[in-house]
């Protein structure tokens, strides 16, 4: 980095995906190439994601506002039209990455349409000028001048009175005709005749419920308008160009809002979906023969089909797309951040596999890759079937926490309910075997009333029996939560939880709770009291108080700074005490309203809201001036934010954002837009994770591929003998010269001669860190001449191992080892292979 | 409207029998229905689908096909194997001819209907030739095993097609030879289970439309014996279907009790290619959906729950108006029960027995509303059956209760009920005169001193009853130009001047009962009479016709009264006019000469003729909203019209004395409980 370039922020994931239909690319599943892409609007974005591996792939970035239609270019389908709220239309070459040409319509797009018979023409919807909330189907004439932005001017109204929705506007059969509904009505608008036809269903009062429509969709091939409905009816709509003998039918299935409707390529079949979050396909528009796949996780938003007719997917409402094979079997899912209906829990960081943990489907909590994009994997805390309808009341996760070393995870689940809610305290112990976090324990009813805060003991280097976990409730009291020794013999496990303490002040309502980085202090904030703790004796410390207003958040200091507290008021103060003295220490007016500290640092991150706009502060808690001031750090309101620890402490130019070297910065909006701040450039910030990572599976299964398939588990295993799980990126052990290679389109590549000493180069190992693979394939090689003395040496070798594992606990993988230790390392490793082998 | 202490009478356990088969006359304005218990019923669709006559049913003949032929001639065929001819004017089968193949399942007539083939339970199918006066027996076609459950003719009358179990055929009829027989559940894999073709079509076309016990309806090329479409409407039977006349659309009835449309629709616009598409489902019936018919205007369905729908097509509907109008009939158009006003007793008609109640009484009053307790219960005090197959066709008691009359086809009977007590006696009245059966109407004099019964061809009979149990036939009265058709409603002034009959030809003849003379006819209005009655105190005759309208007629003056060419004038409010259901009985309050009170099965409405009529601008129903105004603003808010709709389905109303009313309601979900289980349905949400 040479230039110290400003903080961005940056959009990383979430948000929504809500903006139009996703598009297949036209090639959607090559026999043998496998490249098939699917084009997603997301936010400001357009993203572009591979069929095959669900990677994303590339980030169309360059509208100014949410993008709310993308269409494949019709007659040219390496092309893709799209429009957004900033007015324009841009047309992308989406496999590179490129805007062709950008035109500015003037207006706000809320919808786009393409179609083939249209020449140079493509249809968008736009708010009718001088009147509120009625919106027109225009045609807008792309001029085919040279450069790249262009204005377009020849706009021609198609029709009035059209609904915001894209779903609400479809096109006929070879663009005969155009179908558009809104409310109780239905008009299509017919190009050649220039005929335009309402009906209407009967009112919003009839018995059956609501009539209003809800989406429409056009039969490919014949006259059939496909409408769904708000009751839950489709309704199929034929003989529509007269007006008096049309006529339609009713398939009714859904129970709730029919959200989407898609026709098959031919037409022969349509494909429905709402909230049930079940797709179902309905065959030769019968309702007696219609096939479901059940269980999507999320009520459907969006379906589309490939242009071949071999795939299709569903947008949920909570960013999922699946994608379904043509014969209605589920494919594979690309899920990012997951949207969850409220999220309760927090941003919590998992300290195992440092992913971000959050809700996600209702009543799971999800592990989400922040490298990656994508979720590792979603835990199912509630265990109970959860029912897609509105207005039921269903438990839900609203916190969790973990242990330091991500040992153990507390979650508690409560159901809303109006006198008492049912809560459930669930301490999860992870499972090392099976990679994954087991129930240990269940406590019905931790605390009479909501509970506020939950925290861990957090403490690296303490042995378990330590480990204890304070919840905070609204029944005025927070409780301590001890390991015990399981004493039911018919137990299947040797630990449970129980409770320790149970602690109140003055009858106050328990909100936060906060252990000190040692953990000999807790501090407990009761409505405007904070209260400190001694975690040993449980007596009160001392009491912190900054009247009027009730503390928000509190937090300890770290490192340097441990001796402070640092709490947030209701009242816009943020205070800091100091712990040695009982005194404050100083005070801002702040209206705070995240605190989070970086754990491995001592700066803390407060973000306030004031007159509609979050800024960010960075401090250190011995001094009152902050490090760091973000004005207007975004649109949207920030809900949470987490400091997650990087791999590797990141290089920073400037002194100013030294904050930022050993953790990084993330932010939920409200609308669950993930953002974090980055120093880097967006082209810089995307290599890593979407251009390298694309190729990896998509490499083709040949007999090498599968030798390096053998090498690597083998080298997993390898680590797994030596007592160390590690858990590592994928990055770490592909070259990136490689991938570049590979996945770089042919035809933008450098020549060979250029390009074949940086291949040969990156294939080269260097000397100074012979990594664990390549001394397993040199063992290996060496494996059969060495086989007679291995027994003997097995004693020596377990002794030897002893000797080096401080070496690697210490984390310097890169030290240089001897010839000698060399050589028994090689041993040791022939050793357990020749084992391992043996099964 | 004024408060009366009403009788609220729930006991009449009527229970409709379902209808089985449906025939709409070709070109004519009549349908013809036959219900499970053999009665034919004919609704004529030019008087607003009034139920226009009825042949009550026999037990031997149960009818499973209708068939209007060349002349307005009604033909049925039924299980007993007879192919029966019925007699339209005087309401009575006419002559029957033996199809000799056993049980006959289906019957068709050809299009220009002068054949009629029958298909019968030993696989035969025999065609019969229309000629005056009968039917003639033509020939056998080729008889295979297997009863013919369906027939249907190819529109020109070169061939029949036939459905059966498992198979549907299609026969030459010049050769009388099979030529075509395609099996039909062949596409069904794996299915051991047979399968009925249960309704048949014919298309000019070519094409065969079965509908069967898989629930499909399915397209036939008949002639290369290949399935064209087939769809699947219904997890059960599809039990008929009908065609219309242009071959457009098509209407099915399952076995769950939901109809469907079909339509011949283009697939794509101005192109000629064409395809059946199924467009509406109805469910308008809870049981089986025996029988459907397409109209030109209305799809028609009716059911095992004794409902005739009739479902108009928007589409072709060129106003709205009543035409338009969704149409449900379960009970008849005619009053079943009378009422004995002076002994306070109700005699009800079933199809085979009549039953004499007593109603309850309460010495208590009560505010409106409010529910009196019964210091009396109400006592079922005879029940009587007729003897043999027929059917009743008419009943009455007299007012004084002591009397108790009834016809069926073939016997006029005659009871003297004599009340001791707590007991009754019931005796026959031993040499009732020789009369023109069978009576389609019976009425006692307001004296209950004579009894009068009317007859076909227009004639009314005079008996005369004597006490203690006896009685002589005194005159016949019949109108002065002759009528081929038979008497329906007769009304009778309280005064016993005055006779008022309405034969078939709607044409109303007043007699004087003094002289025994014609005394003048109302001049003829081109609607059926659903009711009339003649005022106690004015004589003027009122006059419910079927298209609703309402006419008054002053007997002693021979012409119509100020007030009803006022009516005529102003017009009925537009509300009153939509009615589905005709008025089937008016009476008088003789206290307040001014009200007429008049009821169909959704409501009872009071008329006063000293209010104006509402406009269309007006609420018809407004008693609720009247009770909420004050007293002031309620007299500008009053309009003749005053209705009730707390009793429903109301079959009967009467005015015992000036403050007591007595309903007759038959509850739709009681009887519903006497039907048979409907088929089990899974349905969302229980």
């Amino acid at each position: 980095m040479v230039a110290p370039a400003a903080l961005r922020v940056v959009r990383c994931g979430g948000g929504t995906l809500h903006g139009a239909r996703a598009v297949f690319s036209a090639d959607s599943k090559q026999v043998g190439l496998r490249r098939g892409y699917l084009l997603c609007a997301s936010g400001d974005f357009v993203k572009m994601y591979s069929v095959s591996t669900e990677e994303t792939l590339r980030l169309l970035g360059g509208h100014g506002d949410l993008v709310t239609g993308i269409q494949l270019n019709p007659h040219n389908h390496m092309q893709l039209y799209s429009s957004s709220l900033d007015g324009s239309i841009k047309l992308w070459d989406f496999m590179d990455g490129i805007t062709i040409k950008t035109f500015t319509v003037g207006s706000k797009l809320l919808a786009l349409y393409a179609l083939a018979s249209s020449e140079d023409s493509v249809f968008v919807v736009i708010p009718k000028s001088g009147e509120r909330d009625t919106f027109q189907l225009i045609s807008v004439k792309l001029t085919k001048a040279p450069g790249q932005d262009l204005e377009a001017k020849e706009l021609s109204v198609v029709l009035d009175g059209v609904d915001a929705s894209p779903k609400r506007i479809a096109f006929g059969r070879e663009g005969e005709y155009v179908a558009s509904v809104k409310d109780v009505n239905l008009q299509v608008y017919f190009f050649k005749q220039k005929q335009l036809n309402r009906f209407s269903v009967s009112g919003a009062k009839t018995k059956s419920g609501n009539n209003q429509f809800t989406c429409v969709a056009c039969h490919p091939t014949e006259d059939c308008i496909a409408t769904g409905h708000a009751d839950g009816k489709i309704r199929l709509w034929r003989n529509f160009y007269h007006k008096k003998e049309y006529t339609f039918s009713t398939l009714h299935w859904h129970h709730d809002t029919v959200m989407d409707l898609a026709f098959s390529v031919e037409g022969t079949n349509l494909l429905s979906g709402g909230v049930e979050s079940v797709l179902v396909l309905w065959r030769n528009q019968s309702d007696r023969q219609k096939d479901f796949l059940p269980r999507l996780g999320s009520p459907i938003e969006y379906i589309s089909m490939a242009s071949d007719g071999t795939l299709c997917c569903t947008v949920h409402t909570d960013n999922r797309i699946t994608i379904i094979n043509s014969n209605l079997r589920f494919s594979r899912s690309i899920q990012g951040l997951i949207k969850s209906a409220d999220v309760k829990t927090g941003l919590v960081v998992d300290p195992r596999t440092k992913a971000l943990v959050l809700n996600g489907e209702p009543g799971h909590l999800q592990f989400y890759c922040l490298q990656s994009d994508q979720q590792l994997f979603s835990l199912d805390i509630v265990q109970r079937q959860y029912i897609h309808q509105a207005g039921l009341n269903q438990a839900d996760l609203v916190k969790v926490a973990f242990s330091a070393q991500g040992k153990w995870l507390a979650t508690v689940e409560e159901r809303e309910e109006v006198t008492d809610p049912e809560l459930q305290l669930k301490l999860w112990f992870y499972d090392e075997e099976t990679q994954s976090f087991k129930l240990n324990t269940r406590i019905n009813m931790p605390h009479e009333d909501h509970i506020t805060d939950m925290c861990f003991r957090d403490m690296d280097e303490l042995e378990d029996d330590s480990l204890i976990l304070v919840t905070a409730g609204r029944d005025c009291v927070f409780k301590v939560w001890v390991m015990v020794e399981d004493t039911d013999p018919e137990a299947q496990q040797s630990v449970s939880w129980s409770c320790d303490f149970v602690g109140s002040y003055h009858n106050y309502q328990a909100t936060n709770c906060c252990f000190s980085e040692d953990g000999s202090l807790l501090a407990v904030s009761f409505e405007e009291t904070v209260t400190v703790w001694d975690s040993i004796t449980w007596d009160l410390k001392c009491t912190f108080c900054h009247p009027p207003g009730k503390i928000r958040n509190i937090c300890f200091g770290r490192l340097t700074c441990s001796k402070y507290l640092i709490g947030a008021t209701d009242y816009g103060f943020l205070c800091c005490w100091n712990l040695l003295s009982c005194a404050l220490e100083w005070s801002a007016h702040l209206n705070v309203l995240i605190l989070q500290p970086d754990p491995l640092s001592e700066h803390i991150a407060a973000v306030s809201w004031l007159s509609k706009e979050s800024s960010l502060f960075v401090f250190k808690p011995n001094e009152p001036r902050p490090i760091y001031i973000q004005r207007n750090l975004c649109r949207e309101k920030i809900q949470l934010a987490a400091f997650v620890p990087r791999d590797e402490p990141e290089m920073i130019g400037s002194e100013k954002y030294l904050w930022l070297r050993r953790s990084q910065l993330f932010f939920l909006t409200d609308t669950q837009e993930l953002m974090t701040l980055s120093t880097k450039s967006l082209e810089e910030r995307l290599t890593p994770s979407s251009k390298q990572l694309a190729v990896e599976e998509s490499l083709p299964v040949t007999p090498f591929s599968l030798l390096l398939g053998k090498h690597r588990r083998q080298q997993s295993q390898g680590d797994i003998d030596l007592g160390k799980v590690l858990v590592r990126n994928k990055h770490e052990q592909d070259s990136p010269a490689v991938k570049e290679l590979l996945h770089t389109p042919a035809h933008v590549l450098p020549s060979a001669s250029f390009l074949c000493p940086i291949f040969i180069n990156s294939l080269l190992i260097s000397k100074e860190n012979k990594s664990a693979e390549e001394v397993a394939d040199e063992v290996e090689m060496e494996s059969e001449k060495t086989e007679d003395d291995s027994d003997e040496e097995r004693d020596v070798t377990e002794m030897e191992q002893e000797d080096t594992s401080p070496t690697e606990l210490l984390g310097e993988m890169t030290c240089k080892l001897s010839k000698s230790q060399e050589k028994e390392l090689r041993k040791i490793r022939k050793m357990d292979y020749s084992w391992i082998s043996a099964f | 409207m004024g408060e009366f202490e009403v009788h609220r009478v729930r006991f009449f356990g009527l229970v409709p029998a379902g209808v089985r088969c449906l025939a709409c006359q070709p070109r004519g304005g009549r349908l013809a229905l036959a219900r499970t218990d053999g009665a034919v019923e004919v609704y004529n669709f030019a008087a607003n689908y009034f139920q226009e006559k009825v042949i009550p049913g026999h037990e031997a003949r149960s009818v499973e096909a209708l068939c209007w032929t060349v002349g307005d001639r009604l033909f049925g065929a039924g299980l007993g194997g007879e192919i029966m001819e019925y007699d339209l004017a005087r309401l009575c089968v006419a002559r029957t001819v033996d199809g000799c193949g056993g049980p006959i399942w289906s019957m068709a007539a050809n299009s220009s209907g002068t054949q009629l083939a029958i298909g019968c339970e030993d696989g035969s199918v025999k065609l019969f030739q229309v000629v005056p006066g009968g039917i003639q027996f033509e020939r056998n076609l080729d008889r295979r095993k297997g009863r013919i459950l369906c027939l249907s003719w190819h529109p020109s009358d070169t061939h029949i097609a036939a459905g059966s179990i498992d198979i549907l055929r299609v026969f030459d009829v010049c050769s009388g030879q099979t030529i075509q027989r395609i099996m039909v559940n062949y596409h069904v894999h794996k299915v051991k289970r047979e399968c009925i073709v249960w309704s048949i079509a014919f298309l000019s076309s070519g094409t065969v439309v079965t509908s069967d016990s898989f629930g499909r309806v399915q397209f036939w090329d008949w002639e290369r014996g290949t399935l064209l479409e087939s769809h699947t409407v219904s997890t059960s039977a599809v039990l008929s279907l009908s065609v219309s006349e242009k071959e457009d659309s098509i209407i099915v009835g399952t076995s769950t009790g939901a109809t469907y449309q079909f339509q011949l629709l283009p697939v794509k616009m101005g192109s000629l290619e064409k395809r059946w598409v199924r467009t509406k489902p109805f469910q308008h019936h809870t049981h089986d959906v025996r029988a459907v018919a397409h109209s030109s205007t209305a799809l028609i369905s009716g059911g095992l729950d004794a409902q005739l729908v009739i479902r108009p097509l928007m589409e072709k509907m060129q106003k709205k108006g009543y035409d338009a109008v969704l149409r449900k009939f379960t009970f008849p158009h005619r009053r079943l029960v009378s009422c004995a006003r002076k002994a306070r007793l109700l005699l009800f008609q079933f199809s085979q027995h009549l039953e004499l109640w007593r109603l309850g009484s309460t010495d208590e009053t009560g505010k409106d509303g409010e529910v009196l307790p019964l210091c009396r219960m109400p006592e079922h005090l005879v029940q009587l059956k007729s003897k043999g197959p027929e059917h009743i066709y008419c009943s009455c008691v007299s007012p004084c209760g002591s009397w108790v009359a009834y016809s069926t086809a073939s016997r006029f009977h005659l009871y003297r009920v004599q009340y001791e007590g707590d007991g009754v006696s019931v005796k026959k009245v031993p040499r009732v005169p020789k009369l023109l059966l069978p009576a389609y109407q019976l009425q006692f004099s307001s004296d209950s001193g004579s009894l009068f019964v009317a007859s076909a061809r227009g004639s009314v009979h005079v008996l005369q009853l004597l006490e203690p149990g006896g009685c002589k036939h005194l005159h016949t009265l019949r109108p002065p130009s002759g009528c081929p058709e038979a008497v329906y409603l007769l009304a009778v002034s309280t005064d016993g001047h005055w006779l008022a009959a309405v034969g078939g030809d709607w044409a109303i003849h007043i007699y004087n009962l003094k002289c025994f003379k014609h005394h003048c006819a109302v001049p003829t209005y081109s609607c059926a009479v659903t009711a009339l009655a003649i005022h106690p105190v004015t004589n003027n005759l009122v006059i419910a016709y079927s298209d609703q309208q309402l006419f008054e007629f002053s007997i002693p003056e021979k012409q119509y009264t100020a007030w009803s060419r006022m009516v005529q004038n102003c017009g009925l409010h537009k509300v009153w006019l939509e009615r589905d259901s005709p008025i089937t009985h008016i009476t008088f309050n003789p206290k307040n000469p001014s009200h007429i009170l008049l009821h169909d099965i959704y409501m009872f409405c009071v008329l006063d003729k000293s209010l104006p009529l509402p406009d269309n601008s007006a609420l018809l129903m407004n008693q609720s909203t009247l009770k909420q105004l004050p007293e002031t603003a309620r007299q500008r808010q009053l309009h003749a019209f005053k209705i009730c709709k707390k009793f429903q389905p109301l079959l009967f109303a009467d005015l015992l004395d000036e403050n007591c009313l007595v309903m007759v309601e038959r509850p739709i979900m009681d009887f519903k409980t006497q039907l048979p289980l409907p088929v089990q349905q899974k349905k969302f949400g229980t």
